[in-house]
């Protein structure tokens, strides 16, 4: 029952770490970043490179990747995204493509099978009362829960945050009061990928480097968002909760097998129930008409 | 009146986060009668009009229509019945040329019902519609995209739209806002025309001369409550109402 | 050179022939006759004659070439009522594995598996969508995107049919003209059925729904029932691809539900200029060729796919065939301000 709940959530939390550059970027300028999966397996190989090839160590190699996959985000909305901005399809399909441009073109240059591995930070583990846990997951629940205030506060507390919460909700209005929807664009772009690189190359030691890997985060950041509503942060970490918590009780009393039948599941079940989401709001009618 | 009320709005009331937008509104109308909701901005009209059109989905209260329950209803349920409406912000198919908007609402099953299951000529129809909006036949108007049509005309292509659905009762939501004095001057005696010929409607709107001269009888609401009802010079005199509109001097002949 | 433009700008007229024939009915001479056919016969006779030229190789790319052609067709279609898909390859995974399925376990021949499969698998994925209809936005594309990926796993993980290894040895066609004429064929029933749709009553509200689904409502119309009937006729055709496909590769397996078939319409329809049919149509018979002849790029199909739709959406967002139609029927002119 213990490591039920541990794995749980551990799981729950990895899975928040993979969905908060989607929901993010979406939640400040309603961009949906589908390159999101592409950028997390890039992040994990630029930090491959960084440390084998260039040889840097790993306290300089892990932030300077977060920082360059920030100025790849940044990138991202000033070459492409910028010109069809405003029109939500093309941005959807655009950064699709480019996501799936990047996975599969890391493929084409070799990246699948054991080959590349990130090192864990720490090695080791404890045990919980006979569950054993090792240090790198603890690690990852202490990032993710720090990086949840911290967002949180950042949000709310300030002129940035505010900024962004003023594009989400009117961009126009925004306009008039002299914030750069842009900017803000491109920030928002920025900051999403920067927190998909943090969670690479926190969770990406745990399991090999390879691009399906990408498809897997792309899956369940946007499971995650169905299920949770689109604009709703809380939402996507209950989501995160409920299906992290399922796989892990798919695992343990069905078999491993049939883990990924809850993903699925919960995103039937919400859409018969309530297409929105859990947190979403429901826009079909109640909007200014 | 002896006859059975088309609407009835029984205790209407709906809140949008903290905002009470409707707050206990009720009233009748009778067969063929002109009614015009006033109010100052913000106090409710068009979230009264999605209410009973079924876009918003009320707290509690009801509402009847031709004695039937239809709250809660899905739009388009209600739209069948013979309740059509116009936008505020003129809806229109953009990519569509104007007359083939009106072609839309002639598909509706209502429509060929009424029609004793025949299409006929829809075209016609469609422009024939048109032609009294003030889109004349010979000219390119009606089957230019809607979408490069001048703002007035977008309100009257909605007004047309909401026609085509031979309704027995049409809400006009701000149908004058955005149009110009002789648009106005043209399309009034149009509504007047077939309310004359007993088409039930309701008038949403802030151009109050114009709105007196073709209403029976006037509903005025205030955050969301109703706070006078009767005939145009009545409900001006009524001091609640003089307060609410502070300021403007309302001349009725 | 900047101010002389300045004082120009340009005009675009229909030709007067496109006139003509637009709007007179009396059919006048055969230059007007030739005007209107020649674009619709000439493509038409194409694609019947090729199965007759192209055998091997170029045969099977062909075939390829027409059922991501359907693929594109249906993704058009549904784009034509305001939902965009990423993922046809849901329809086509569908469609494959109700096939396979039927060959493999009823050893059903492909003349049963094909329309079950076809007309099941339409209701399947109608049905599977249906609640999405009611949202608006991104969700439609949210969810096609995650839909094939999740089965495709569910179905390695549980191994249920087939699992990783697939379905194979399938009933294959039994006579070799079946395969290529049944895929034009459908291409062209499919092509011209659907520009006949869409520019009926039925199309034109499928259209209306599009530019604004409030209107339709108030207008007395059933959006969703419309929506799930337009999601079931695109369903059909995708899934009629997937049936298809797995007859003739006589194997079904998880990569049905591969990107592949998601990806290519979508750039199909984009390079080819949406809206029209015969884009989606245009753009798979050039990208599917074009991409069997870079066989270099075997392994970097998928990103040059991507990277052709990223060019096509950012900077052609017309597409060749509207250009096409644009050069054809009308001319362009300097007329001075």
């Amino acid at each position: 029952m213990l490591s039920l709940f541990i794995y749980g959530v551990i799981q729950s939390v990895t899975l928040a770490l993979y969905a908060l550059g989607f929901s993010l970027t979406y939640g400040i300028s309603g961009v949906a970043n589908f390159a999101h999966g592409g950028l997390y397996i890039l992040s994990g190989f630029i930090a491959w490179s960084l440390m084998n090839t260039l040889r840097l160590p790993i306290y300089l190699a892990l932030p300077l990747t977060v920082v360059i996959a920030g100025l790849i985000g940044f990138a991202l909305y000033w070459g492409l995204l910028v010109r069809i901005r405003g029109i939500p399809l093309a941005e959807v399909v655009v950064t699709f493509a480019a996501g799936i441009a990047i996975l599969e073109f890391l493929v084409w240059i070799g990246l699948y099978g054991f080959y590349y591995n990130l090192p864990i930070f720490i090695k080791g583990g404890i045990e919980i009362q006979g569950v054993a846990v090792d240090y790198q997951r603890l690690f990852v629940l202490g990032i993710g829960v720090i990086l949840a205030v911290l967002l949180w506060l950042f949000v709310h507390h300030t002129k940035i945050g505010l900024a962004f919460r003023g594009i989400a909700q009117n961009e126009h209005t925004a306009l008039t009061f002299g914030i750069e929807s842009d900017w803000t664009g491109a920030l928002s772009l920025a900051v999403g990928s920067a927190l998909s690189a943090i969670a690479a190359v926190l969770i990406l030691p745990m399991g090999v480097l390879e691009s399906t890997v990408g498809y897997e985060v792309l899956i369940f950041a946007v499971a995650v968002a169905i299920v949770g509503g689109l604009e709703s942060i809380p939402g996507m970490i209950i989501a995160s909760f409920i299906i992290g918590f399922g796989q892990i009780a798919v695992a343990k009393y069905i078999g491993s097998k049939w883990m990924v039948i809850v993903p699925l599941g919960a995103i039937a079940f919400i859409l018969a129930v309530r297409p929105s989401g859990l947190l979403g709001k429901f826009k079909e009618l109640e909007e200014r008409v | 009146m002896a006859t059975e009320a088309i609407l009835k709005v029984e205790g209407l009331h709906k809140h949008f986060g903290g905002v009470v937008a409707i707050q206990q509104v009720s009233f009748e109308m009778q067969p063929g009668e002109f009614l015009g909701i006033i109010g100052p901005n913000g106090s409710g009209k068009t979230t009264l009009v999605n209410l009973i059109t079924g876009f918003v989905k009320p707290d509690s209260g009801k509402v009847i229509y031709q004695g039937k329950e239809i709250t809660g209803k899905m739009p388009y349920t209600i739209a069948s019945f013979g309740i059509a409406r116009t936008f505020q912000m003129a809806r229109v198919f953009y990519h569509l040329p104007a007359y083939k908007n009106i072609i839309i609402p002639l598909c509706s099953s209502r429509v060929k019902k009424l029609r004793g299951g025949q299409y006929g000529e829809r075209d016609e129809t469609a422009v024939d519609l048109l032609d009294d909006m003030g889109f004349e036949r010979d000219s390119f108007v009606p089957y230019k995209l809607a979408g490069s049509l001048p703002h007035g005309y977008l309100k009257r292509l909605d007004l047309a739209r909401a026609l085509a659905l031979r309704p027995n009762l049409l809400i006009l939501d701000e149908l004058f806002s955005g149009m110009s004095m002789s648009e106005v001057a043209s399309t009034l005696p149009l509504i007047e025309k077939f309310n004359r010929e007993g088409l039930t409607t309701i008038m949403i709107e802030h151009r109050l001369k114009e709105l007196f001269r073709v209403v029976n009888r006037v509903m005025v609401l205030d955050f969301g409550q109703k706070i006078a009802e009767g005939s145009p010079r009545e409900v001006m005199n009524t001091e609640q109402v003089k307060k609410a509109y502070l300021g403007s001097e309302v001349e009725i002949d | 050179m900047a101010e002389a433009n300045l004082k120009f700008r340009r005009e675009r007229l229909d030709r007067g022939i496109k006139a003509r024939s637009d709007t007179i009915y009396v059919i006048s001479s055969y230059r007007e006759i030739l005007y209107l056919l020649l674009p619709r016969v000439l493509p038409v006779v194409g694609l019947l004659v090729l199965p007759l030229v192209l055998t091997g190789y170029w045969g099977k790319v062909l075939i390829y070439a027409c059922i991501l052609g359907l693929l594109a067709l249906s993704w058009d279609f549904l784009a034509s009522c305001g939902m965009f898909s990423l993922g046809q390859a849901f329809f086509f995974g569908v469609g494959s594995f109700i096939a396979g399925a039927l060959a493999k376990y009823l050893q059903w021949p492909p003349l049963l598996t094909i329309p079950v499969a076809t007309l099941g698998g339409g209701i399947l994925c109608a049905a599977f969508l249906s609640p999405v209809v009611r949202l608006r936005g991104i969700y439609f594309a949210m969810i096609t995107l995650v839909g094939p990926m999740l089965f495709s796993r569910l179905i390695i993980a549980t191994e249920y049919l087939g699992g990783s290894h697939g379905l194979s040895s399938l009933t294959p066609f039994t006579n070799k003209w079946v395969p290529p004429y049944l895929a034009v064929g459908a291409l062209l029933v499919c092509l011209f059925g659907f520009r006949r749709i869409i520019n009926e009553d039925y199309g034109l509200v499928l259209n209306a729904i599009r530019d604004d689904d409030r209107a339709v409502m108030s207008a007395a119309i059933n959006i969703y029932w419309r929506k799930i009937q337009a999601l079931f006729i695109a369903g059909s055709v995708g899934c009629f691809a997937g049936a298809f496909m797995t007859h003739q590769y006589q194997f079904v397996g998880p990569s049905a539900f591969a990107l592949d078939y998601s990806i290519l319409p979508l750039t199909a329809a984009a390079l080819g200029g949406a809206g029209t049919f015969a884009g989606a149509v245009f753009g798979s018979l050039i990208l599917v060729p074009l991409s069997e002849a870079l066989r270099v790029l075997a392994g970097l199909r998928i990103t040059f796919y991507c990277i052709v739709l990223i060019i096509c959406i950012i900077g052609l967002p017309e597409g060749i065939f509207h250009y096409l139609q644009r050069k054809y029927q009308q001319f362009e002119r300097l007329t001075e301000i």
